[in-house]
């Protein structure tokens, strides 16, 4: 049977909302795992890092969790291939861990921001986004005061070539300007993947909106495509 | 602050020997307004605190409630006032830490944050400080813990100028309930979370007095330092160990400390106790016996467990990296017994320092305010975008964007989208309002009070919820003086008569005194903050928010003059007198209806008519919606010869605006008054008339806030 692992590290909060929408919405097993069963994680077709304060983002945002000794086997995972999805203070640990490029600076107003924003899906040839049409708006949730992510331009020009951002910012229409940037981000880039595109990192709460009743499902397709991966391997 | 002469005469008359220095501390701080409630004990009594509902009321460290469904939630309100004064960030930040460990005591886990927050004029640099630390104390705290902030008030007036108000209401959900009520003799005492160090000594006696212009750097070590990360895990640690039936009672350590929870505890369960300081764990060295009973360190509980528990118990704190420590036992004997480094130092009956402090008798004076109306009369055009262009009615969008409002995935309706938050509990609701209006009580507490109430339990009714409990925080000025004394017994009165009405228990609450400055000369003005919790049974009865062109807009009620304490009196005039605003029965009846309206029918969105009257309310809902209104007045309901102004902006009780999918038949309560346009304008026709607004000025004037700060 399929199970999605859930990181718990100390802080970490949305684990319980996004294993609610797993087994719930989506019908897939999917457990909690405290960041001491660091072993735990190899019994897991895919993993979540959820979002949160792990360990109270003291120092830097995800950079304490990024040297727990579970951090080490969840890079190890990410090599074998599995699903690995890491969403707000998850895609600070992703970045902190070196599995995904950038990092992720405080917002260009200084301040938490909590708000629906429209993104434009860039990229769809991965299990993560094949549920979408290229250039499709979609409304998702942000909240956070680090998600300001910043890339060299080096890099920057690597990760567009390669289809690696999947989700910019954007108006209502799609348009992508500074307008409709909510924090700073370099190329007002949301999300972006590593070079296999089992690793993804993304600001916005695909886990809050992911049911009727919350009235925005777009974040559900994310899930469902991480999940349908994880079933298949 | 030393002990009181008379208290300690009565103390030693009745020990029959001379308290030590310890002791007098100790007494200095439990028998403190703050916690002993002395001045308003005698008033409180009013509140109808029982009811069907009620598990439990008030004296433990929140209110339980029973839900229809059967599930049970915990309610508690606090105010962090003057910590916020002297450390804005660290005061409002420990203010949420400390109500979410009061929730978190009674085995829940916290669901809901509301904050009722007051400050001074916001022109003030000073106060503009003091409005951004508070607000981002409570945005880092709350995000950081995975609560949601789902709403709260704001009121700037020159009345708070040194002396802001922060109160934080907190909701929970019992998942396995504990209480302070100790249990059993020989059970040990277990302290758990952070450690103690010499932060925030004194704070209860601190905070039952004014403040000073030497305040802020005199009381600085009355404030505690807040740790967001050790509190996130005290509560997964706290419901695990509940979930295991490790704890037997458990209390939160806030106003005075150790001292103050660990007697607090044993008085609850007619139980004694015998403590060793020396087993605290400290975070510095040489801690004194004294500092060791009163520091204020956050993050820290008091659990009853039994001596076979213990290993387990221990083994849990370790899972989530929790120090802990056995730091004495219950014993059969009412008595409160202390010893450090093997010396007694504290000897007393547990009652005489939990219950013995006498309340004082204080003397009421009526000081007869102007029920005089304002002579002028102002253009309603300007006076409509100057309203909405001051504080207290402008968006509030700033402050909710830095709270996280939807963590946990409860929330169905967010602050700013209607006057009360709500969250989905499975198919049910729980709507959830904060707040209070002093404008009103400055005139008139006794009808404040009543609109306190009135008005949390019509924002509850305006998303189809009926009030089913309430907690309040009483923030006033010096009790000792007559006239706030006054106001004190009138604000109470009315709310407690107007609770009965509504048939709502209060369950708790807290009351701040001393709220004035020396510095600034100012006294704040009645607030009666409210925290109120209603329920909807069905969840797809809820207002849609779903805003389209050409949707109806009624008013329900009817409209009279009564212009006391409004915001356009006070913004336009700046005139201080009339006539507040007096909930009728029929006030009542409209409440009802609301509440049956919303769910009967196809409802888009309603709006309780209150701060800046139906022209202030037609604005900021067709912001809200994003689309223009064409509104008719001329007919509407109304009481007696009116002005344009006046019919405009008049604050009476019991109005409801409602958008709708469908037609609504509201018999002789009330009549269609427009619908939704497209066109970017407020259109509305009074006495052949036809005033119009531009949305988009209306909303560059309405982003207040945002624009100051």
């Amino acid at each position: 049977m399929t199970k999605i692992g859930i990181i718990q590290y100390p802080s970490s909060n949305c684990g319980y909302d996004t294993q609610k929408v797993l087994e719930e919405e989506i019908g897939v097993k999917a457990d909690l795992i405290w960041y001491k069963e660091k072993d735990k994680v190899f019994e897991y077709d895919g993993l979540v890092l959820p979002g949160g304060f792990s360990y109270g983002d003291y120092l830097r945002a995800g950079a304490i969790a990024a040297h727990a000794p579970i951090s080490k086997n969840i890079k190890r995972l990410a090599k074998e291939g599995k699903p690995i999805l890491g969403i707000c203070n998850g895609f600070q640990v992703l970045t902190e861990l070196k599995l995904l490029p950038g990092a992720l600076m405080t917002n260009k107003t200084p301040k938490f921001l909590c708000k629906h924003v429209n993104l434009r899906v860039e990229s769809t040839d991965s299990f993560y986004t094949n549920k979408f049409e290229e250039g499709e708006v979609i409304s998702l949730p942000i909240a956070h005061k680090e998600g300001n992510y910043y890339i060299r331009e080096k890099n920057l020009f690597e990760i567009e070539k390669n289809n690696r951002i999947p989700f910019k910012y954007s108006g209502p229409d799609g348009e992508i300007s500074s307008k409709t940037n909510p924090n700073g981000s370099t190329a007002n880039i949301a999300a972006t993947f590593d070079k296999t595109k089992n690793v993804l990192g993304m600001m916005p709460h695909p886990e809050r909106a992911s049911e009727e009743v919350l009235k925005n499902t777009d974040g559900k397709r994310i899930l469902e495509g991480m999940v349908e991966e994880a079933q298949r391997t | 602050m030393p002990l009181d002469q008379e208290d300690q005469q009565i103390i030693e008359n009745r020990i029959g020997r001379e308290i030590n220095q310890v002791e007098e501390e100790l007494f200095a701080n439990l028998w403190s307004e703050h916690c002993a409630y002395r001045s308003s004990q005698s008033e409180l009594k009013k509140f109808q605190t029982t009811g069907k509902n009620v598990q439990i009321g008030p004296g433990d460290d929140a209110g339980v409630i029973e839900l229809p469904n059967g599930k049970k939630i915990a309610l508690a309100i606090e105010s962090h006032n003057h910590p916020s004064y002297v450390d804005p960030y660290n005061g409002a930040a420990t203010g949420v830490g400390g109500i979410v460990r009061d929730i978190l005591s009674m085995g829940a886990r916290p669901i809901a944050l509301l904050d009722p927050l007051r400050f001074g004029d916001l022109e003030k640099q000073k106060n503009r400080y003091l409005f951004d630390g508070v607000v981002s104390g409570i945005s880092d705290y709350g995000n950081s813990i995975g609560v949601p902030t789902v709403g709260g008030d704001v009121e700037f007036n020159t009345c708070y100028n040194g002396n802001p108000l922060v109160n934080v209401f907190c909701v929970g959900l019992v998942e396995n309930l504990l209480t302070a009520e100790s249990k059993e003799p020989g059970n040990k005492l277990v302290l758990l979370g952070s450690s103690t160090g010499r932060d925030g000594l004194g704070g209860a006696d601190f905070a039952s007095s004014e403040l000073d212009d030497e305040s802020e750097t005199e009381d600085r070590h009355s404030v505690q330092i807040g740790d967001p990360f050790t509190e996130k895990l005290l509560i997964e640690c706290v419901l695990e160990m509940a979930k295991n039936d490790l704890i037997q009672s458990c209390r939160d350590l806030g106003a005075a400390g150790f001292g103050g929870a660990s007697s607090e505890l044993c008085s609850i369960g007619d139980k004694g106790a015998r403590i060793e300081l020396g087993q605290l764990h400290t975070r510095e060295k040489d801690m004194n016996a004294l500092e060791l009973l009163l520091a204020e360190s956050q993050e820290r509980m008091l659990l009853e467990v039994k001596e076979q528990d213990i290993e387990k118990l221990e083994e849990v704190a370790k899972k989530y990296d929790l120090p802990c420590s056995i730091v004495g036992e219950l014993i059969a004997e009412k008595k409160y017994e202390v010893y450090f480094n093997d010396r007694k130092v504290i000897d007393l009956p547990v009652d005489l320092l939990t219950e013995g402090a006498p309340l004082y008798d204080r003397k009421a004076k009526n000081p007869d305010r102007s029920k005089e109306p304002a002579t002028n009369s102002a253009p309603i055009s300007k006076s409509l975008l100057s309203l909405v262009s001051n504080p207290d009615l402008g968006s509030k969008k700033y402050i909710y964007q830095q709270y996280d409002h939807e963590v946990q995935i409860r929330t169905v309706i967010r602050p700013g989208e209607a006057d009360a938050a709500l969250l989905r509990l499975g198919e049910n609701g729980l709507a959830l309002s904060a707040g209070s209006n002093s404008y009103y009580g400055y005139l008139d507490p006794y009808r404040g009070g009543e609109l306190a109430v009135y008005n949390n339990a019509m924002n509850l009714a305006t998303v189809g919820s009926e009030a089913i409990g309430m907690v309040d925080c009483l923030n006033f000025a010096s009790p000792q003086d007559e006239e706030i004394y006054w106001e004190f017994k009138n604000t109470v009165s009315g709310m407690s008569d107007m609770a009965r009405k509504l048939n709502i228990p209060v369950v708790g609450g807290n009351v701040s005194l001393y709220n004035e400055s020396q510095e600034k000369n100012t006294k704040v003005n009645p607030t009666p903050n409210v925290g109120m919790v209603g329920w909807l049974p069905k969840l797809e009865e809820a207002p849609s928010l779903q805003f389209k062109e050409n949707q109806d807009i009624y008013l329900l009620g009817e409209t009279k003059k009564r212009l006391g304490g409004s915001q356009y009196y006070k913004k336009i005039h700046d005139h201080t007198g009339g006539r507040v605003p007096k909930p009728t029965t029929q006030d009542l009846e409209i409440y009802e209806k609301t509440i049956k309206i919303v769910r009967e029918n196809e409802v888009v969105f309603s709006k309780n008519i209150t701060k800046g009257g139906l022209g202030v309310s037609l604005a900021r809902t067709a912001l809200n919606a994003g689309y223009g209104m064409k509104i008719n007045l001329n007919s509407i309901s109304r009481i007696g010869e009116m002005k344009k102004d006046e019919l405009l902006f008049s604050e009476n009780a019991g109005r409801v605006l409602l958008i709708t999918d469908e037609e609504i038949d509201l018999g002789d309560k009330g009549e269609r008054i427009g619908r939704l346009i497209s066109k970017n304008s407020l259109e509305i026709k009074l006495d052949k008339t036809k005033n119009e607004w531009s949305l988009n000025e209306l909303k560059k004037k309405n982003d207040v806030l945002k624009r100051n700060m």
